[in-house]
C-alpha cells in the first residue's frame, strides 16, 4: 500500500547566496556615479539628463555601456564599474 | 543474499522447458555430493528434484552472475568464474561439472530460454537495485498515496503539462541512449549559468517524455542553446515572443521517428514533442528560467512548450539546411532558431516563381511589424505544393532565399514613423531609399509539411536577432 518511490532531481540543485544588500551612501560628496546604459532605445536620453544634474551638484561622473541589451553586461565592464565607481545608476527604458 | 563462493551454481526457470529437461540432471548434480546451488527465478518449489533450491524472484544471483540465458550453469572458485554452460550441452555441462554420464536419455543440446533478469526495462531496473549506477542527482524519496507526477509538480518541475516521473530506472534507461559519460559538463545553462551535465540533461529528457534514443538529439541542442551566439539568456528573459525552435536534420530524423510531413508544426509526434520539450525544460530547471521569474514575456508563444521537427529532406533538388550551414552530407545536426509565433501565407494561385516569392515575401514582411525591416530573422517553412512551384521553374535553395530577400524590399517612404497613419516604424532618415525586410543572413528556409496544401509557415524571429542578439546555431548530433 505505501509503495516507495525515489525521484531524482532535474535542477542544477543550488542555493541562493542570500546577501544583504548596500545600504545607499549617506552622500555623494567625493564619491563617482557610474551611469550604465544597458543598450535600451532612449537610455542615453535618460542617463543625458542624470549626468547633467550630478554635474550641477558637482557629483564626479562615468558613463558605462553594455554592448547590446540583450546579454548580460561583460565581466570587464562589471568590473571596470566596481573598481572606479562608488554608486551605478542603471538605465531601464524603452 | 551472497553468492557461494565455490561450487555449482545453476540458474533455472520453471517457464522454460529446456530447465524443467535438466531438472533431473540437477537432481544428479545435487546428489553427486559436490557444492551445488541451483536459483530459480519463478518458482522456489522448482525443481522438486532439488533440495533447498533458492529464491531468485529479486533476480539479484542471475544479475550477479549475469545470466542471460536459463538454464546456465556456472562454476565458481574462489568467488571467480570457473566455468560455464549456457543452455542444454550435455558436453559443456559435463565439462563444466567435471561430471561424466550427465542427462542420460535427454538429448545431446536443446537451447535454453531468456533469463527474466533480461526481460526489456529490468537491466535498469538490476542495476539500480544492486549495483553501481552512475547518476550523482539529488535523490528525492517519496511514499505512496503521494503521487509522483504531484511531487514533480509541487516542485516546480512541470512547464504546466504532467511530466514523466524521473525515477532512477528512467533516467539509466535515458543515459544508455548516449555513449556520453554523464558526468560530462556541456556548459553553464543560463539564466543562473549552472553547470549542465549530461546526466541533468537526460533527468530533463525523462521529465519531457523522450525516448533514450532521441538523448542524442537533446543533447546537441542543449549544446546549440549554450553557444553564446544564440543568446540563450536574452531570448529566455525578453518580453518578446520567442523560444528556441530546434529543426532536425539527417539520418537521425527518420531512425528516431521524427515528423516533417503532415502537422510537421503540431502535435501528434512524439520526437518532435518531446525532444522540443526536453531542451525547455532544461532551460527552466536546470537553467532557473521560469514564467514570472526570469522569463518576462508579454505573451509568450504555444511553441515555449516545445517546437521541434524535422525537415523534409526527400527532394535531392532541394539543400537541407543543415548542409547549407555546413555540416556534411549524411550527418545529423540540430539547428536552433530564436523564434516563436507562425504566420501562415495560403497562397492557391501563384504558378510562376515570381508570384509565389512575392506572395510570401508579402507575408514575411509582417514579421515583428509591416514598417520595421532589419529587425527580425524568420524561418520560413515551405510545404511541398509551394516547393513544387520553385521546383517546377529550376529554382534551389540559395534561389529561393535569394528571390525572397528581393521580394521583400520596402521603399523607406512606405516605412517611417507616421506612414498609413501609423505611428511604428522608422527613423524619418529611412526616406528615400530601399530597404531588405531581413538582416544579410537573416531569413532561413527549410522544407516540411503535408503533400496537400499551397501554404507555407513563417516563424518570426526574436526583435533582437543576428550579432545583437540570437543567431540561429547548429550542431551536429553526436552518440
Amino acid at each position: 500500500m505505501r509503495e516507495a518511490f525515489t525521484l531524482l532531481d532535474p535542477t542544477a540543485e543550488r542555493e541562493a547566496a542570500q546577501r544583504a544588500r548596500l545600504g545607499p551612501p549617506p552622500s555623494l560628496d567625493g564619491r563617482t556615479v557610474a551611469l550604465l546604459d544597458i543598450g535600451k532605445a532612449r537610455g542615453d536620453v535618460f542617463i543625458d539628463r542624470l549626468e547633467e544634474r550630478f554635474a550641477e551638484r558637482g557629483v564626479a561622473v562615468r558613463r558605462y555601456a553594455k554592448p547590446t541589451n540583450t546579454k548580460v553586461a561583460p565581466a570587464d565592464v562589471a568590473q571596470a564599474i566596481a573598481s572606479e565607481c562608488d554608486v551605478v545608476v542603471e538605465a531601464l527604458s524603452d | 543474499m551472497p553468492l557461494p563462493s565455490d561450487g555449482l551454481v545453476a540458474v533455472l526457470k520453471r517457464d522454460c522447458p529446456t530447465c524443467r529437461l535438466v531438472a533431473p540432471v540437477c537432481a544428479a548434480l545435487a546428489a553427486s555430493g559436490a557444492p551445488f546451488t541451483v536459483y530459480s527465478q519463478d518458482d522456489p518449489s522448482f525443481p522438486e528434484e532439488v533440495s533447498g533450491v533458492r529464491d531468485d524472484a529479486s533476480l539479484e544471483a542471475s544479475w550477479r552472475l549475469q545470466v542471460e540465458t536459463v538454464p546456465t550453469l556456472v562454476r565458481l572458485e574462489g568467488g571467480r568464474e570457473a566455468g560455464r554452460a549456457v543452455g542444454w550441452h550435455r558436453g559443456e555441462w559435463e565439462a563444466v561439472s567435471g561430471v561424466a554420464g550427465l542427462g542420460d536419455g535427454l538429448p545431446p543440446e536443446q537451447p535454453g530460454c531468456g533469463s527474466m533478469s533480461v526481460e526489456p526495462g529490468m537491466a535498469e531496473v538490476l542495476e539500480v537495485r544492486y549495483g553501481a549506477p552512475p547518476m550523482r542527482s539529488r535523490r528525492i524519496e517519496g511514499r505512496a498515496p503521494d503521487d509522483p507526477v504531484e511531487v514533480c509538480y509541487q516542485r516546480g518541475w512541470s512547464d504546466g503539462l504532467p511530466v514523466v516521473p524521473p525515477t532512477p530506472e528512467r533516467v539509466l534507461r535515458m543515459l544508455h541512449g548516449t555513449t556520453r559519460d554523464p558526468a560530462e559538463v556541456l556548459g553553464r545553462m543560463p539564466p543562473d549559468l549552472a553547470e549542465c551535465t549530461v546526466e541533468k540533461v537526460a533527468v530533463n529528457a525523462v521529465l519531457a517524455g523522450c525516448r533514450p534514443e532521441y538523448l542524442p538529439v537533446v543533447l546537441a541542442a542543449v549544446e546549440a542553446a549554450l553557444d553564446p551566439a544564440f543568446c540563450m539568456h536574452g531570448l529566455l528573459c525578453t518580453t518578446y515572443f520567442s523560444a528556441p525552435v530546434a529543426i532536425v536534420n539527417g539520418p537521425v530524423a527518420r531512425r528516431v521517428g521524427m515528423n516533417s510531413a503532415g502537422n510537421a508544426l503540431g502535435q501528434g509526434n512524439r520526437a518532435n514533442a518531446t525532444i522540443g520539450r526536453a531542451l525547455q525544460l532544461v532551460v527552466r530547471n536546470v537553467g532557473g528560467g521560469r514564467p514570472g521569474g526570469i522569463d518576462r514575456a508579454t505573451l509568450g508563444t504555444p511553441g515555449k512548450y516545445s517546437f521541434c521537427f524535422a525537415e523534409d529532406e526527400s527532394d535531392d533538388a532541394w539543400l537541407p539546411l543543415a548542409q547549407a550551414r555546413g555540416v556534411p552530407a549524411g550527418a545529423s545536426a540540430v539547428t536552433l532558431f530564436g523564434g516563436g509565433e507562425v504566420v501562415g501565407n495560403f497562397d492557391q494561385l501563384s504558378r510562376t516563381p515570381e508570384s509565389l516569392a512575392a506572395s510570401l515575401a508579402a507575408t514575411l514582411n509582417v514579421a515583428g511589424h509591416p514598417k520595421k525591416v532589419n529587425a527580425h530573422d524568420a524561418l520560413l517553412v515551405l510545404s511541398p505544393e509551394h516547393w513544387r512551384v520553385f521546383r517546377d521553374a529550376g529554382w534551389d535553395r540559395a534561389r529561393v532565399t535569394a528571390g525572397l530577400n528581393e521580394a521583400s524590399m520596402r521603399d523607406g517612404a512606405e516605412l517611417v514613423r507616421g506612414a498609413d497613419g501609423i505611428a511604428e516604424g522608422m527613423p524619418a532618415s529611412a526616406a528615400g531609399r530601399r530597404w531588405p525586410k531581413f538582416r544579410d543572413g537573416g531569413l532561413q528556409v527549410v522544407r516540411a509539411g503535408g503533400e496537400a496544401g499551397m501554404m507555407s509557415a513563417i516563424i518570426v524571429g526574436w526583435a533582437a536577432s543576428g550579432e545583437r542578439g540570437s543567431e540561429p546555431v547548429t550542431r551536429e548530433i553526436k552518440t
